[in-house]
């Protein structure tokens, strides 16, 4: 057991996980947010992540700091969103779960080769050069752009939450995800506020995919990952409990990480989707019995 | 009922013109098939093998096509697009040979692939010149109409471990103490390279302190490089095609991992040298079938360094070696036409079983399996962002940088 | 057995004979898509058993399919060979089946590929149909992806190098592979017969009680079950007969593929898991002949999108599969039911099942 050897690599794990679950965590919320709101499980949500950071990476290519990219790559898939959601969503929004599912498959797959014919299939990444740390002795290291993407999730992160709180569009989505119906009599457009809510997630993800782009490398094909973890991590927190979200996705990457150490790389991938599976049992079997109960 | 009939007619018509195309061939042109990777994963290595074959076709048209029977033939290539999937390619196979009436055929990019499309040419005798499949289980099959111009994958990277052993032994320290870090991605290509390279270490006996697996969808390595920053191998191999390369040396340079010597393969394909920023893909150690400063020579592109200036006139980039072996392919194909002096499927076979030629790329002479026997690997090491080839020593450019210095000592 | 069909049924059934029969001597460069095309129905008819009729949306069943693969090719090839020799050595040696070992094994592995997934569904089954709606959707879809990882580990199948299926067995002296006319010829009617086993299955099952049943928890399972039916029993043993045809399905491609390899070709969850659904879906839930009329014509296109727009096929599928979610959620069936009653007017539940879907929506 390598863990067993080398003691320090487990709080190596740990810090790993932490940093890679709080993007997992910033996307998974905007996932919540479309899920509560509209009744839509999005499949896109990873290429979104995936473009965004390619927008950066753009940046990057053309000789710019990839910091620069950052705002761009929120702006634009905030507009990308809004597109999207005009021109497609909102034929799906009211129909039955299952037909978004598919409808956003559909859509992950032109964004996913549309990537592939624009940006080439070549694995890239932006390097933000901000250098490296090293603790106790250069056993831990922790790389700068892991911490700066760390940050400015939990920022991003907290900025919705208050963004929810306290602006009216935000509680004009509130108030959509607790009865559509009730809203539209009380005169909130909905239909304004599912098209501000879905470019919203959007635009959470180019933000986190400008992260991924610096953090990590890029790939037209890495996106449904990206969706799955985020699927995970709302069913495990629970719809519309946001610090939740957060927690879990914290959990999450550290409990990969871990995996990843122990299990081996190769498994990670499929460790994820059978652990979402268990998940899923496990859960429903609580609420049949819970079922059982109140019969 | 009016609306009804309509969708009958149109979707009539639309079958008429999906199983109505024919390939029309012109009588002298020479047409060869590949189902090949323009969209998917391996879609910029498709790209380069079909610049590869493009460049190829346009110069040997241009320099009067292919003599046979007293009679001049054009080259042509139809290309299906495989998406990366080994499933797809083989049933594109099938439609180019069975459909389109291809006789012969060049290869997709890729092991994988190679070995789904190769019982497929075997089954319809279509002789098959491929220069992107390296798997050796390609060439133990027992195909008769398969040819390689490329050396099998198990050698990208065994020298690399020789080379290791060699530069320790020089510097006192014996072979068998030697630790050995290794991440190889799990696909066909990948693997063979790891069995080359495993019997390497053990000749040597060395010993492999961590053996990780890659995902296909790598893109982070962070967990297998903690590990070796804990245990201070010797040597790191690592082999995931580009997205390897890429993901290991931008992890590499974040996580500041000293290791005195990596070795890799694809980093040309995914020019580590240049992408990541100035210096930080430095002094580690490629296996490649051919480089552009080798002294190999054709009639056609003329020396290697001529072809590498062709390429990049034409397409505005360094010609990686994926390109240059796709190119060879068809001088191949050409002189084995000219021999046979037919077009004959059976005698094209018979003649491109007896080539023994020279071209710019290498020597091309295949064994019995269909594999390449008479072209070494190269290996190069990244010197200040330039790709030197550093062995065989008959081409070095310059003197292996060993061990790697620490990155606290760099800059 | 045919008195109860009608003359539509009849015209579209001559139609499908007339494809079947007739290929391998009128379009004999067409086989293999012809082949692939009666798999697709395969594959969107047994979908539809869930998807459609149970409402119950699986991106599961591939994973029937992949283990049927596997288990059909490596039971061909260890009736003749160790298999971990055959997989390891890479091919270092040559192994060739003789016609005996060869025709000795392809019932014996065909068999198998349809039991192995059938008790792999009983397995599962009982476990993941607690799942209800989308979380079933999804759950199935991680349990497809798990096992093409899972796949790609296990050596003795060859993990991520992959494995090749036998190849068909030549006679000494005789050109090669032209044995009985060559392999193609062959699976091209197994896949045709095996189409029409489903086919001939699946209408005589609706007709059952079972298909009531399995209508019954479409439309509230809850009820269904307070009314005495053991749903879950009927929901498994569903599921059963999908996954022993799909298992079958799946060894038949591994034959007409020749190489099977974990995430592509086996478990391929992102592009054949979701095309038998978006098949059955633009044929129309539900019906016996929707998913076959949806994978034609969906086959007719992916065929058009290959040949007129290399490199951006890809993007027009994707284009394709949002248009039909949007445009024809209710598929063709559902479509020509709305515009023409007359020609549904006798199938009665079907009505109620339009009927049903609209409260559903109105909601």
């Amino acid at each position: 057991m390598i863990l067993l050897q080398a003691p320090f690599l487990n709080l190596q794990a740990l810090l790993d996980g932490l940093m890679i679950g709080a993007i997992f965590a910033f996307v998974a919320y905007g996932m919540a947010l479309v899920w509560g709101v509209m009744n839509i499980i999005n499949i896109v949500q990873g290429e979104f992540v995936i473009l965004g950071g390619y927008i950066t990476f753009t940046f990057y290519k053309l000789g710019l700091s990839p910091f620069i990219g950052i705002p761009f790559s929120f702006l634009l898939l905030f507009c990308l969103g809004f597109l999207i959601y005009r021109t497609i969503i909102f034929r799906v929004v009211d129909r039955d779960m299952f037909i978004s599912i598919l409808a956003t498959f559909g859509i992950s797959i032109v964004i996913q080769q549309l990537m592939n014919i624009g940006f080439g299939s070549q694995v890239e990444t932006a390097n933000a050069g901000l250098g490296t740390s090293f603790l106790f002795d250069g056993n831990i290291t922790l790389s700068h752009i892991k911490i700066f993407s760390f940050i400015v999730c939990l920022l991003g992160a907290a900025a919705v939450i208050y963004f929810m709180k306290t602006s009216k569009l935000g509680r004009a989505i509130r108030a959509t995800a607790q009865n559509a119906r009730a809203a539209r009599i009380l005169g909130v457009d909905t239909e304004k506020v599912y098209c501000y809510t879905y470019a919203i997630n959007a635009a959470i993800c180019g933000l986190a995919g400008s992260l991924v782009a610096m953090t990590y490398t890029l790939h037209p094909y890495v996106g449904l990952p990206y969706t799955v973890r985020s699927f995970m991590i709302v069913i495990v927190a629970g719809l519309g409990n946001f610090p939740a979200v957060l927690l879990s996705g914290l959990g999450l990457g550290t409990i990969e990480e871990f995996s990843a150490y122990t299990l081996g790389q190769e498994y990670r991938i499929g460790f994820v989707f059978l652990m979402l599976v268990f998940i899923l049992v496990y859960r429903s079997r609580k609420l049949a019995k819970k079922r059982e109960y109140l019969k | 009922m009016k609306k009804l009939n309509k969708v009958i007619v149109t979707f009539v018509s639309a079958i008429a013109l999906i199983f109505g195309i024919s390939a029309a061939n012109a009588a002298d042109t020479i047409v060869l098939g590949s189902a090949i990777s323009l969209t998917g994963k391996y879609a910029t290595n498709g790209e380069h093998t079909q610049r590869g074959y493009d460049l190829a076709v346009k110069l040997i048209n241009d320099k009067g096509g292919v003599k046979v029977g007293g009679k001049s033939y054009k080259l042509a290539v139809k290309y299906y697009d495989d998406e990366s999937n080994a499933s797809k390619a083989a049933a594109l196979a099938q439609r180019l040979i069975e459909q389109d009436g291809v006789k012969y055929m060049l290869g997709p990019y890729g092991s994988g692939i190679t070995i789904a499309v190769a019982p497929v040419t075997e089954k319809f005798g279509v002789p098959m010149v491929e220069a992107n499949g390296a798997a050796r289980s390609l060439f133990t099959k027992g195909y008769k109409y398969l040819f390689a111009v490329l050396n099998s994958a198990d050698q990208y990277l065994s020298s690399a471990v020789d080379l290791a052993a060699e530069v320790n032994q020089k510097a006192g320290k014996k072979p068998s103490s030697l630790k050995v870090a290794m991440a190889f991605e799990q696909d066909a290509f990948s693997l063979d390279v790891k069995i080359g390279v495993m019997e390497r270490i053990k000749h040597h006996k060395m010993k492999v302190v961590i053996d990780d697996a890659l995902p296909k969808e790598l893109n982070d390595m962070t967990a297998t490089l903690q590990k070796v920053k804990a245990l201070k191998p010797d040597l790191l191999i690592v082999s995931g095609h580009s997205k390897g390369a890429m993901t290991g040396v931008k992890q590499i340079t974040d996580l500041k991992v000293d290791v005195p010597l990596i070795a890799m393969t694809h980093c040309d394909a995914a020019s580590i040298n240049k992408k990541l920023g100035k210096g930080n893909g430095d002094y580690v150690l490629c296996g490649s079938q051919w480089h552009k400063s080798l002294t190999y020579k054709d009639s056609y592109f003329g020396s290697a360094s001529d072809y590498a200036k062709l390429f990049e006139k034409t397409y505005k980039y360094d010609p990686p070696y994926q390109a240059a072996e796709s190119s060879a392919a068809l001088l191949v194909f050409k002189d084995a036409f000219e021999r046979a002096n037919s077009l004959d499927q059976k005698k094209v076979r018979d003649a491109l079983a007896k080539t023994d030629m020279m071209t710019f790329y290498g020597g091309v002479k295949f064994n019995a399996g269909g594999q390449n026997t008479s072209k070494p690997m190269v290996m190069f090491q990244v010197q200040n962002g330039e790709n030197k080839v550093v062995a065989p020593v008959k081409w070095a450019q310059a003197k292996l940088i060993w061990p790697a210095p620490k990155w606290a000592d760099r800059k | 057995m045919f008195t109860d069909f009608d003359k539509k049924e009849l015209t579209g059934l001559a139609f499908l004979l007339f494809l079947g029969i007739s290929t391998p001597f009128l379009f004999s460069g067409y086989r293999i898509q012809m082949a692939e095309l009666f798999l697709f129905m395969v594959y969107a008819s047994t979908w539809n058993v869930q998807g459609g009729k149970m409402g119950y949306n699986t991106f599961g069943n591939i994973v029937f399919f992949g283990v049927g693969m596997y288990v059909c090719a490596a039971t061909q090839i260890a009736v003749a060979f160790p298999l971990s020799e055959w997989t390891a050595a890479g091919g270092y040696k040559t192994f060739v089946h003789t016609p005996q070992q060869y025709f000795l094994g392809i019932p014996l592995a065909i068999l198998l590929a349809g039991i192995v997934p059938a008790i792999i569904a009983l397995i599962i089954g009982s476990a993941l149909l607690i799942l209800r709606g989308h979380y079933f959707a999804i759950g199935t879809l991680g349990l497809g992806i798990a096992s093409g990882e899972f796949a790609t580990s296990l050596e003795i199948i060859g993990g991520g190098q992959g494995m090749t299926v036998p190849f068909w067995p030549k006679i000494a002296g005789g050109a090669p592979h032209a044995f009985l006319g060559g392999g193609v010829n062959f699976f091209f009617t197994l896949s045709f017969l095996l189409f029409l086993i489903v086919f001939f299955f699946l209408r005589w099952l609706y007709k059952t009680r079972f298909g009531l049943i399995l209508t019954a928890i479409r439309d509230n399972e809850d009820k269904a079950e307070s009314m005495g039916i053991p749903t879950m029993h009927y929901k498994v043993t569903g599921w059963v007969f999908s996954a022993f045809f799909m298992g079958i399905a799946g060894g038949i491609f591994g034959n007409i593929n020749g190489y099977i390899e974990p995430t592509e070709v086996a478990f391929a969850g992102a592009t054949v898991g979701v095309f038998m659904v978006l098949m059955t879906i633009l044929g129309g839930k539900g019906t016996l002949w929707g998913p076959i009329i949806g994978a034609f014509i969906f086959q007719l296109f992916k065929e058009f999108f290959w040949t007129y727009f290399l490199g951006w096929q890809l993007v027009a599928l994707g284009a394709l599969i949002i248009a039909i979610i949007i445009f024809f959620p209710e598929g063709i069936m559902g479509m020509l039911r709305h515009k023409y009653p007359a020609l549904f007017g006798e199938v009665v539940d079907e009505e109620a099942r339009l009927a049903q879907v609209t409260i559903n929506t109105d909601d």
